[in-house]
């Protein structure tokens, strides 16, 4: 179901604003229009739907309207034209005791720059958008503590925002939307102001709250690492338009257009490319079934030195290698038990190849790539190299 | 070639409308003339009867607090108290503080809000701007002259000069303060849904306090600044006493009554602004 509808959504800034629409309409490039008319296109003609639970990013360079757009959504700048749909309310057209009403419980903003009040405590802060609503003092500040706990800021509740680091100035922005445990959460920049480390650190936790609370948020940035990060799906915008929506792998594979390209070009290929693309299908023998005759055999068809034991739900058990099997045979062993090995290293589907050569390089045997102790694949360390010289480690049938 | 027209009757013009205005508002300025000036009166009486002692020790001890407990202020109000008591000036110190107290105080009344009708409207800013040029370049002599008019001598007519003169800085400071608030600060709290009263009172006022605060400071010297032009039309004081010694070319009696006003600036002065930085 999606939470938020935009249909056809403009904004021109300027006088002449209806003649500057028709010239839209014409085919005119934002320069032209801003020539011929003096105003300036922020937004033209967007149209996208976001669905319940979804990370939708908007990115684009800086002038490219995406700010623009995302204060559309919440109505801190009117569009000119167009319709956004938040759950059911139009909110181009609804009046301002309606907006109040959106803005207070359904939708909550994260600033670039923090946007937090110098004079308020971390908790007045936090409490900020509950105390607006009316809500007693001790029922806000408990939901701050909450909020504030979530982002790990429990103990900090007393301090002032400029005794805080910028990181955590940032995780109280977020304390502060939450705290209204609005439906959509509005994020502008939210990490742009942060130092690369911490901006990593924050999309991570970022992940880490959506996984427990499926909000659906949007999220702006300029940073297309960031946005295949985090992003469930992206529209790129250029000139107020958004040229092409799509999930990071859709942009990624199937750049729409040259400036689409030109983004996906500057990518680190080795930040984007995870485990499951580079994996393939794992020989493994059963450790309830099988005995070291079968797991020689099939050591010795594959030419390998070990091979990964798995149970009958393929759960990982450890490995074998060819010479301990060939022990436990001529030691006259039934099982594989006794001979079983545990320290193989293991990834998840979505560890990024960066990270899965630091691991593969001191490696035994070949990575294990498992999905909740699945055994799903393994990952040699020639695939990862393959991919990380020239970005064509991406299989379909991965 | 220059008296095409002749002379434009401009100062009967204002003749005609300071007569009309005293005549229509007599209901308004008469009460006020009275019973205001009486209250003025009376504090100013009751302060000057408080034993000097007891005051200059209550001074001290605001001036221990407000300066974070240094000793430098509170030295000086000590001794700069004590200086005008033994110059026989204190019953004209209290007179002269409670003009400024009064003047300051309807200053700010009128003033932030004012202000902040200012910040928020176009129009208000376009009309208010000028308004509060001509109050502040008009020679301040010249308030004094419908200042009688409509309020006759005494500390009223004082009171509503100074006021006239010292409002502007504390309207212009507000103003710039709300419009200083930053934008994203703006933004924050209409996102999070504020009513525009809950933005003033919870977001903007607050962020331009320390503005508004030197604004309010200007104010109050600007006051201060008036008790001598305020003396020529009979508010009595410190100012009433520099007139009298320059009337009688006193030097010697003039400048101990100018010291005076002057350690009374310093005092209000350092406190108002220790106040801000709390």
């Amino acid at each position: 179901m999606s939470v938020i509808s935009v249909k056809n959504l403009s904004k021109i800034f300027g006088k002449k604003t209806k003649e500057a629409l028709s010239l839209l309409d014409e085919g005119y490039k934002k320069e032209e229009i801003l020539e011929k008319t003096g105003c300036t296109v922020g937004v033209n003609r967007a149209t996208f739907e976001v669905e319940e639970g979804e990370v939708f990013v908007i990115m684009g360079l800086s002038g490219s309207g995406k700010s623009t757009l995302v204060r559309l959504l919440n109505r801190l700048i009117d569009p000119t034209e167009g319709d956004v749909e938040v759950s059911g309310e139009n909110l181009a057209r609804v009046g301002k005791e309606t907006l109040r009403k959106v803005r207070r419980e359904k939708m909550s903003m994260v600033f670039q720059k923090f946007g937090l009040f110098p004079f308020r405590t971390v908790l007045e802060n936090t409490e900020f958008g509950l105390e607006i609503q009316g809500i007693n003092k001790e029922e806000r500040a408990e939901k701050a503590k909450e909020a504030l706990e979530l982002v790990g800021l429990g103990s900090f509740i007393h301090q002032y925002p400029d005794q805080l680091s910028g990181g955590m100035q940032q995780r109280v922005g977020l304390a502060r939307a939450l705290a209204n445990d609005p439906e959509v959460l509005l994020m502008d920049e939210a990490f742009s102001a942060l130092d690369p480390l911490i901006r990593k650190d924050m999309q991570d936790e970022l992940l880490d709250l959506q996984q427990k609370m499926k909000k659906t948020i949007i999220f702006i940035t300029h940073d297309l690492d960031e946005a295949l990060r985090i992003g469930d799906r992206i529209a790129l915008m250029k000139d107020g338009s958004i040229v092409q929506i799509g999930t990071p792998e859709e942009i990624l594979v199937n750049p729409a257009n040259d400036y689409v390209e030109r983004f996906v070009e500057d990518v680190d290929r080795s930040k984007v490319l995870t485990a499951s693309h580079i994996m393939k299908r794992p020989e493994t023998v059963d450790i309830e079934k099988h005995g070291p005759r079968v797991a020689l055999e099939r050591i010795r068809e594959q030419g390998l030195s070990s091979i990964y034991v798995v149970d009958r739900s393929r759960q990982l058990k450890g490995y074998v290698t060819a010479d301990d099997v060939k022990q436990a045979r001529d030691n006259g062993e039934k099982g594989l038990h006794s001979i079983l090995r545990t320290d193989m290293p293991t990834v998840g589907l979505e560890a990024p190849i960066h990270e899965i050569f630091e691991i593969i390089h001191d490696a035994p045997v070949p990575v294990a790539v498992v999905e909740d102790g699945k055994m799903k694949g393994i990952i040699v360390r020639g695939a990862v190299i393959a991919a990380l010289a020239n970005g064509n480690g991406v299989t379909e049938d991965a | 070639m220059l008296n095409f027209i002749p002379e434009i009757p401009v100062a009967d013009w204002i003749n005609t409308a300071v007569e009309k205005m005293k005549n229509t508002f007599e209901f308004i300025f008469d009460p006020i003339k009275d019973d205001f000036g009486e209250f003025v009166e009376t504090t100013a009486e009751w302060l000057s009867q408080v034993p000097a002692l007891i005051v200059i020790l209550i001074v001290a001890l605001i001036a221990f607090f407000v300066s974070g407990k240094k000793f430098g202020l509170v030295t000086f109000s000590i001794i700069g108290l004590w200086f005008v008591y033994n110059q026989g000036l204190w019953e004209e110190l209290m007179y002269t503080f409670t003009l400024v107290l009064f003047a300051s105080i309807i200053s700010i009344i009128i003033g932030i809000p004012a202000g902040i009708w200012m910040s928020k409207s176009k129009w208000a800013q376009a009309i208010i701007t000028p308004i509060l040029d001509f109050m502040q370049t008009m020679p301040a002599f010249v308030y004094l002259i419908p200042a009688v008019v409509f309020f006759g001598i005494g500390m009223v007519p004082g009171i509503f000069a100074s006021v006239v003169f010292a409002t502007p800085p504390v309207v212009r400071f507000t103003n710039l303060g709300i419009r200083q608030v930053s934008n994203e600060l703006v933004e924050a709290a209409d996102a999070f849904g504020t009513t525009g009263s809950q933005k003033l009172f919870k977001v903007e006022l607050p962020m331009a306090r320390k503005t508004i605060m030197a604004g309010v400071n200007q104010t109050v010297m600007l006051a201060l600044s008036m008790v001598v032009i305020a003396s020529m039309i009979g508010a009595p004081g410190l100012g009433d006493k520099v007139l009298t010694a320059l009337q009688r070319s006193q030097e010697g009696p003039g400048f101990v009554a100018g010291f005076g006003i002057v350690i009374l600036a310093i005092i209000i002065d350092r406190v108002s602004q220790n106040l801000n930085k709390g």
